[in-house]
This record gives structure tokens, sequence and C-alpha cells, in this order.
């Protein structure tokens, strides 16, 4: 956060039909609906996020991620961050307030992996879902499906990797905490944090830009990943993989699709990070295993299903 | 509720699908890996397959990959078409989706 870059703060994913994409966000994942606006976009947040929304569902003719969000600390370090970007040569677009309901302004950029990033400052705070900030219950009743606690991060798939590196780690402040690594030593794979968590967003080389591997979502324990595998049986969804172990991150995790062909996550656990840590590097010879430690195989799925 | 047969002329299998259940489902029910399964959600084009014959009905897909005039002509996702009557399919060559298949080995 050396740089005032604090968490991820929304992701805008688009999707063939909005009734179907709404009840698998809200009766699966367990997000909760808290607005809608003119564009017919739909806005959602998982119950202990503390402002208004991190989901934002958008119809389209095709799926895939339009642009992934960081709130940073105050309007200073936004001035200051888009300031940065400019003197680094990224072009900067202005999104004015309220073009997403309830926020500031965004900035937003698009990165030479072809995918766009937006830095805000304010977002309404609605404070977390169904608990008081005073003496809170641990947790709210009436939680739908897997209860997704957080969205927490979204991989990418696209090229140029190096320099998509240079502007997260030099100009925005984020640390490499893992990554993977082919035989001539070309990096293949980033995952890049500006929190204490393992991944804040990663990225994973791709020749076809702005391709959106999946967006990912905490739960809290390893029973409520397997209790997601159960639902995702119940309700007859598309599963991709899991429940599993990943290598990288140590997550422990499933895979699955959304009614328009988007991939989710959910997981638990995963290692930690310390701007003192030293990134861990997998070799790209044993991606089976830095992907999917116990099979130690690759599904090929995994590297070419995208939207 | 009728049953329609789907043959796909690339590989010869030929599997049953039931009225209202998409062709891709109806092969993953059998066990048949004669179409590529991506997401099932007519997102990621990796099922796409051509229709030589037979008439169906299509779900959602991503315009990208089954843009209209590709429709037109029966170049569809299995995962998002529903047979009407027995269908005769092919494969489809995997555009960018899988490089790594197409790559050949010197020795």
């Amino acid at each position: 956060m050396k740089k005032g870059v604090m968490r991820p703060g929304h992701v805008q994913i688009r999707v063939l039909d909005m009734d179907e994409a709404v009840k698998h966000y809200t009766d699966l994942l367990g997000m909760i609906e808290t607005d809608r606006d003119d564009q017919g976009r739909v806005y959602l947040k998982a119950w202990t996020e503390v402002d208004k929304f991190s989901v934002v569902l958008v119809e389209a003719d095709e799926p895939g991620c339009d642009f992934m969000g960081f709130k940073v600390v105050d309007e200073a370090a936004l001035n200051q961050l888009e300031k940065d970007l400019v003197d680094y040569g990224v072009g900067v677009e202005q999104i004015p307030a309220e073009e997403l309901k309830d926020c500031g302004r965004r900035v937003r950029f698009t990165v030479p992996s072809g995918h766009a990033f937006e830095l805000y400052a304010d977002k309404k705070y609605t404070g977390k879902w169904g608990v008081s900030s005073v003496n809170p219950e641990a947790w709210p009743r009436g939680l739908q499906g897997m209860k997704a606690v957080r969205f927490d991060h979204a991989l990418f798939y696209g090229p140029e990797l190096a320099a998509v590196y240079d502007i997260f780690v030099n100009v925005l402040g984020f640390y490499l905490a893992e990554q993977v690594l082919d035989p001539e030593g070309t990096r293949v794979a980033q995952f890049l944090t500006v929190s204490m968590k393992e991944h804040d967003v990663a990225f994973i080389h791709h020749e076809d830009k702005g391709k959106f591997h999946h967006a990912s979502f905490f739960l809290d324990t390893w029973e409520a990943v397997l209790r997601s595998a159960d639902l995702i049986s119940m309700t007859d969804t598309s599963i991709d993989i899991g429940p599993t172990r990943h290598g990288l991150t140590h997550g422990q995790t499933i895979y699955f699709f959304d009614p328009s062909g988007n991939r989710n996550e959910v997981f638990c656990g995963g290692d930690y990070h310390y701007p003192d840590h030293k990134p861990i590097t997998w070799k790209a010879e044993d991606l089976g295993k830095a992907i999917f430690y116990h099979d130690r195989v690759l599904n090929e799925r995994f590297l070419t299903v995208l939207t | 509720m009728a049953v329609f047969q789907v043959v796909n002329r690339t590989t010869g299998d030929h599997f049953t699908c039931q009225e209202g259940q998409s062709v891709l489902k109806a092969m993953e029910q059998r066990d048949l890996k004669c179409v590529p399964v991506g997401c099932r959600g007519g997102g990621c084009g990796f099922c796409k397959i051509q229709v030589l014959e037979g008439h169906f009905e299509c779900g959602k897909m991503s315009k990208r990959h089954a843009p209209p005039e590709a429709v037109e002509k029966g170049e569809v996702l299995a995962c998002r078409i529903y047979p009407l009557t027995d269908l005769i399919i092919e494969c489809v060559p995997l555009p960018e989706a899988a490089p790594a298949k197409q790559t050949t080995k010197n020795r």
C-alpha cells in the first residue's frame, strides 16, 4: 500500500442474460443485490464488504470483464497516482463520479495485456451487510448459497507481462508475491499484492489480449469450499475443477462457471505476504503442481477456456 | 419426451439427446469426448461445431464466438443448442483457443 492503493474494490462482469446471472451471483454465490442503474447494470456486494458494491453485472453480447477497480486511501493519493501514471506514459481516462452509482470519480487506464483497471477513492460506505458495527454478531442470518465473504481478486490472461509488472509494481506500489518462470527465465505468471493477501490481482501469459480468467471470492474454511462443491452439484452448475489446493499461493479452491461462461473461484486459506517477503518462484516445467497441487496435472481447460 | 440422435461425422461418435437438453450435455452424460468442453455457458467458444443436417433451437451465445452470420450457417456452440430433429454435426478446428495442441514436435 506504499503508493496508496488499498485493495480490490470492484469488477464489472459482462453477462449474456441478466436474470440468469443475478440468480447465480445471489442464490449460488450468496452475494447481495444492492442497486440497479438506468443502464440495466446490477450492483452486488458480499456480506463482509463495507462499501455498497464490489461486483457490477452488465448485459452484453459477449461475456468477459470490462474493468477491475482498486480503492485508494484518499483523494490526494488518487491525484498523485493519476499523475504518476501519466508521467510513466500510461494514458488515463476520467470517469465522472456517479457513472457507477454512489461511486466517486474513477481514473481508468489500460495496461499492455489489454485489461482496463480503475482507481477511485470514494464509494458509499454501507457497512457490513446484516450485522451492526457496534457489538456485531458473528455473521448475519439470511445469507444464501456459498455465503461469499468478499470479492477477493481476479486473474487475467494476456501478453506483455513485463510491461504490466512495471506499471503495477513501479507505479502503483504492488509487490510481486509469486511468479512462474519458464526455463529461459521469462515470467509467464505473476501474482501481485498491495496487502497481506497472497494476491490482489494476477496475470498469466496468453497471446490474446484482454482475456478474463476468473473472479475469485473468499470463504472462511475448507468446509465452506466443500459445501460450495455440494451446491454446484445441487444446482447443476458448470464445474471447472476442484475442490483441490493450488501450489501457487497454497489456497484451497474450487472453480466453476457463471451461466455466461465467466469463470468464478471460491477459495479459503492461502499464504500471506509482507513487504519484506521475497517472491516465491514456481518453475513452468512444474506448472501442473503449481496450479493443481494434488493432481499435479493441468487440465487443458484451465489454460485455454477464457472469456 | 422426444429423443434425438446426434452423429458426429468428424469422429464417428453418435449419442442420444433428449428434448430440451443441450448437445454438449448429452455428449458429456455418455462420457464421450468428441466435442471439446469449455465453460458450458456459451461464453468461451470451445465447443464450436458445424451442424450439417437437422434443426435445433439456440440459447444465448457469445457473439464473438457465434456471430449471427455464422449461426445462420449452422456454426454454433454445442453447449447452447437444443435439437428439434436428429442432427449430423462435425467438429470445427479450434481457433486460438488451444495453441498447445497444434504444436508439432520435430522428433
